[in-house]
């Protein structure tokens, strides 16, 4: 169905067709699955990295120049490149580690590349959102540095954290949709060889159902776990 | 004389900002005795706090000594340092409680970093939070808590590793006359009980002669005066007389802790 020649609730009315959503199934499932991998290794690295500026900035506790800038440089670097020139720069990397650079797996190297980036600079936000006289308090009792960071500064940061990687996942899903159009699969996928390709707008908006709940199931669960933190403390 | 405790020798502590160097500790000289409460006295940026995170290292020291119980605290390395500051409670006028910790978390955390058992941790800080009088509170986070209680938790975390010395940074100064009189109540008790030594850096003239013997004037980067509180008050020499004078007016006029006694 197509609103080049249908009425647009007909259209919609067309999106709910039980075969367009039996189409729908592997899409889907494609986009959890490569959503959810990126989302860990995001998570991992992207704490990782946050960390490393936090603990090495001028402010932090263990103060390093060099690892420092070189680690914002390179961020910086890989943040001004739009995503769309990530994935094809991904492109030979993906198909050393998986033989192919289209497909599932391989987009998430993709995925991963541009969003690590965005996420570390969250974390370090977020990190630095601690009153400097929390950290004081950890040192004054003895707490080593790796102590201060992962025993003070993370739990105390928690809520902020949360909230920032839920903006992450968002974008990871954004991306998703990208990645479809590089032979990735999933729902950008089908977006685009149904909906742009064949004007078959019935599954387009299919499409847009998916991702409008998935996003707001996500942010919803961001804050509502952000948000229970903060009531537990009492901080609310 | 007894041999002092804790023992500051000509300390020089200069900040390197943007618009030029700033000093802000010109050649301390300080000498504290086992087991009392000594008060030191001083207008905000008169560079109290930053005697007292020079005293256990949060600030590096440019120049002079720091001895605590015949240790010098300036050549430790930082291993040593983690080990000497357990034994260096330090008490904040903002709390700096952990806020993602409960109560009962708060007091354990020292001891765990100090890498005491859990069996030892469990009775160690029940047993302090008896003595600050939070009991009833363990299970509480420090969002939930009153700035007197804040301040319990505040004490409770800096004495359970039974440290030697309790570093107390205007510990009463965010707090009302009322709860400000329990606290320094309760920081006597603790000094009587435990005999630790207490140095208490404060702008609250009332606070140090609710609870020391001996106190230190600092003003402006030096200590101007140092001995008996009731001596240096009526023996005064006229700059520092007219401090003590501005800060009791200071006093009466907020309605603080004063209590109408005249001194």
């Amino acid at each position: 169905m197509s609103l080049l020649d249908t009425p647009i609730w007909e259209v919609i009315k067309g999106s709910f067709a039980p075969e367009i959503w039996r189409d729908m199934v592997t899409p889907i499932l494609d986009t959890l699955y490569i959503t959810a991998v990126a989302s860990v290794i995001v998570l991992i690295l992207g704490v990782l990295l946050g960390i490393l500026l936090t603990a090495t900035s001028a402010e932090g506790v263990f103060p390093l120049k060099i690892p420092y800038t070189a680690t914002g440089w390179l961020i910086n670097v890989l943040r001004s490149l739009p995503q769309t020139i990530m994935i094809i720069l991904m492109i030979p990397v993906a198909r050393l580690l998986f033989g192919r650079s289209y497909g599932r797996d391989p987009c998430i190297i993709s995925i991963a590349a541009s969003c690590i980036p965005m996420f570390a600079r969250i974390v370090e936000s977020s990190l630095k959102e601690i009153s400097k006289g929390k950290v004081e308090a950890a040192k004054s009792i003895g707490c080593t540095n790796f102590q201060i960071v992962f025993r003070a500064i993370i739990p105390e940061t928690l809520p902020s954290l949360i909230r920032g990687f839920t903006v992450a996942v968002i974008s990871i899903i954004s991306m998703t949709a990208l990645a479809g159009m590089f032979g990735a699969g999933g729902i950008g996928d089908v977006a685009v060889r149904f909906g742009y390709q064949r004007f078959q707008h019935d599954r387009l908006f299919a499409c847009v159902y998916v991702l409008v709940i998935l996003v707001q199931v996500i942010q919803g669960t961001g804050n509502l776990v952000s948000t229970h933190i903060l009531r537990k403390r009492n901080l609310v | 004389m007894e041999k002092p405790f804790l023992e500051i020798k000509g300390l020089h502590k200069t900040y390197h900002t943007r618009s030029g160097d700033l000093p802000v500790l010109k050649g301390i000289n300080l000498s504290v005795h086992k087991g009392e409460i000594f008060g030191i006295i001083g207008f905000s940026g008169a560079g109290k706090s930053t005697l007292a995170r020079c005293i256990n290292r949060l600030e590096e020291v440019d120049q002079g000594k720091i001895f605590i119980d015949g240790l010098d605290i300036l050549a430790l390395s930082e291993k040593e340092l983690r080990e000497r500051r357990r034994k260096l409670g330090l008490i904040f006028q903002t709390f700096n409680l952990w806020e993602a910790k409960t109560v009962y978390q708060n007091i354990a955390f020292p001891l765990q970093v100090a890498g005491v058992k859990k069996p030892q941790i469990h009775r160690k800080v029940l047993e302090t939070a008896e003595l600050v009088g939070l009991s009833d509170k363990l299970d509480a986070f420090p969002g939930g808590l009153s700035g007197g209680q804040k301040q319990r938790v505040g004490i409770a975390r800096a004495i359970v590793t039974e440290p030697d010395v309790l570093l107390s940074d205007e510990a009463t100064s965010a707090l009302d006359p009322q709860t400000t009189i329990q606290i320094l109540d309760l920081l006597r008790d603790i000094n009587r009980t435990t005999g630790i030594t207490i140095l208490m850096i404060t702008h609250e003239l009332d606070a140090i002669k609710y609870c020391c013997n001996r106190m230190a004037v600092l003003e402006d980067g030096v200590i101007t005066e140092q001995g008996n509180v009731q001596e240096i008050f009526y023996n005064s020499q006229s700059r520092t007389g007219a401090l003590f004078a501005k800060v009791f007016f200071e006093m009466q006029h907020a309605g603080t802790m004063n209590n109408g006694e005249g001194i």
